[in-house]
C-alpha cells in the first residue's frame, strides 16, 4: 500500500516535517518494498492559502491511502476525509521508522483537525 | 471629484482629516468611510443610518449530477477554493476572491452561483451631509470587494470623501483607484515617515494626484519635510500636537464644531487639493 509522510529532506533518512501543506517534501511511500517518490512541495510552502488543500489533493492523486505528519488544519482534514485518506497526525522522528512503526499498527488515525486553520 | 484620505501608517489621523474636511464641505459632500475592517467615521459625524443592505460574494456551489471529474476548476482556482478528490468535489467558500473562473471553464455547466455574506453597507445623514460606510462581517478575511460596493455610492454631482484604511495592500487600493486626488496623511516620525514612503509609492504607480497633511506637526523630526521636498510632494496642511485637539477627538467631536479657525482652515485644504 502506498501511504504519504511528510519530510524535511528527500529520503527516507529525512526527519518527518512537523508541517503538513506546507512541509518541505512529501514521500509518497509504498511500505511493501520501501519504494518512494520524494514531492518536492516548494510551491505550497510559499502559497497564500490552501497550502493543505493542495497538499490533500496531491496525495490523494498519487495514490496514497494512508497519511503521516505533525499537525494537520481544518481544511486539510476537510479535503482528506473527502479523498478517503487516513490520518495519522503528531507523527515525529526519522521517516524509515514512523513508516515501520505504522507498519507495526502503533498509530491511530484520526477525522479531526489537531490545529487551527494558519496555525 | 472624488478625494481619498490615505496614510500608509495606521493612526496618523486619517478619519480626523477626513470627517473634518467633510464637514466644512456639507451639502457638497459626501463621506465613504471605507476602512471597512474598523469604520470609525461615524463616531464623529453622529449620522443616523437609516438604510443597512447586506452585500455578498459570489461563491462556487457544484451540481454533482452534472459534474464530470473533469478537474478544470481546481485547476484554473489559484487560492484553492475550489478542488477535486477522486469523484468528490469540494469547495471552500471562505477562500473564494470571487473571480469567476471555474464557472467559466466548467465543460458541463455543473457550476453555479452560491453567496458568502461580506457584510453591510449603512448609509444616513447629519444634517446635510451624506454618509456611508462598511461594515465588514465578522470572521470575513477579504474586505476589498465590500469596498468596492460602498464605493458604488459615490454620486457624481458630490465631493466624495473616502476614509481609506490603513496599509499599503489591496484594502487601500481598492479604496484609491481611479480618484481624482489622494490625501496622505502622516505624522513626523520614523514610522509615520516609513509607511508614508511606501504608500506614496504605491499613489505614485496608480498615477493620482496626490499631497500631504502632517498631524502633530511639531512632535518628532523634520524628516518627514525633507522627504516631502525631495519627492515635490506639497505640504497642504500641518496640524498641531494640541491637548485640546486630541481632548474634542476623545469626545467624538470635529475639530471644525466650535473653531471658526480651522473652519477655514479645511476650505483652504480643499481649495489646495483642487489647485494641486
Amino acid at each position: 500500500m502506498k501511504i504519504a509522510v511528510t519530510a524535511k529532506g528527500n529520503d527516507l533518512d529525512a526527519e518527518v516535517d512537523p508541517r503538513f501543506g506546507r512541509a518541505a517534501y512529501i514521500l509518497i511511500v509504498n511500505t511493501d518494498t520501501l519504494d518512494y517518490e520524494a514531492v518536492d512541495n516548494q510551491a505550497n510552502i510559499n502559497a497564500l492559502k490552501g497550502a493543505g488543500i493542495q497538499a490533500a489533493t496531491m496525495i490523494s492523486g498519487k495514490g496514497a491511502e494512508v497519511l503521516l505528519t505533525g499537525y494537520c488544519g481544518p481544511n486539510a482534514v476537510k479535503t482528506l476525509n473527502a479523498a478517503k485518506v487516513k490520518i495519522a497526525a503528531e507523527v515525529s522522528g526519522i521517516v524509515k521508522e514512523a513508516v515501520e512503526a505504522f507498519k507495526q499498527g502503533k498509530y491511530e488515525y484520526t477525522d479531526s483537525p489537531n490545529v487551527e486553520g494558519h496555525w | 471629484m472624488i478625494i481619498s484620505v490615505a496614510s500608509g501608517k495606521g493612526g496618523t489621523g486619517k478619519t480626523t482629516v477626513s470627517t473634518n474636511l467633510a464637514y466644512v464641505l456639507g451639502a457638497k459632500g459626501q463621506l465613504l468611510d471605507c476602512d471597512v475592517e474598523e469604520p470609525n467615521a461615524h463616531l464623529f459625524i453622529k449620522p443616523e443610518l437609516a438604510e443597512s443592505r447586506t452585500v455578498y460574494a459570489t461563491v462556487p456551489e457544484v451540481d454533482v449530477e452534472k459534474c464530470n471529474y473533469c478537474g478544470k476548476c481546481a485547476e484554473i482556482c489559484q487560492f484553492s477554493a475550489i478542488t477535486l478528490v477522486g469523484e468528490t468535489v469540494l469547495t471552500f467558500p471562505q477562500l473564494c476572491h470571487d473571480c469567476g473562473g471555474c464557472k467559466e471553464v466548467c465543460p458541463e455547466n455543473a457550476i453555479f452561483d452560491g453567496k458568502r455574506e461580506l457584510g453591510q453597507i449603512e448609509s444616513g445623514n447629519k444634517g446635510v451631509i451624506e454618509f456611508h460606510h462598511g461594515r465588514l462581517r465578522i470572521g470575513e478575511a477579504m474586505s476589498p470587494p465590500l469596498i468596492k460596493e460602498v464605493r458604488t455610492c459615490t454620486r457624481d454631482d458630490k465631493i466624495t470623501i473616502i476614509d481609506a484604511p490603513p496599509g499599503t495592500s489591496c484594502p487601500v487600493i481598492t479604496a484609491m483607484k481611479d480618484v481624482d486626488f489622494v490625501l496622505m496623511v502622516t505624522e513626523p516620525t520614523p514610522f509615520g515617515l516609513h509607511d508614508l514612503k511606501l504608500a506614496v509609492e504605491a499613489v505614485k504607480k496608480l498615477g493620482i494626484g496626490r499631497g500631504l497633511v502632517i498631524n502633530r506637526a511639531d512632535a518628532g523630526d523634520d524628516k518627514v519635510r525633507e522627504y516631502a521636498k525631495q519627492e515635490g510632494l506639497p505640504i497642504l496642511m500641518e496640524i498641531p500636537f494640541d491637548r485640546k485637539i486630541a481632548e474634542s477627538y476623545s469626545r467624538g467631536q470635529l475639530m471644525v464644531e466650535d473653531s471658526g479657525e480651522w473652519q477655514e482652515a479645511f476650505l483652504q485644504l480643499f481649495e489646495r487639493i483642487k489647485t494641486n
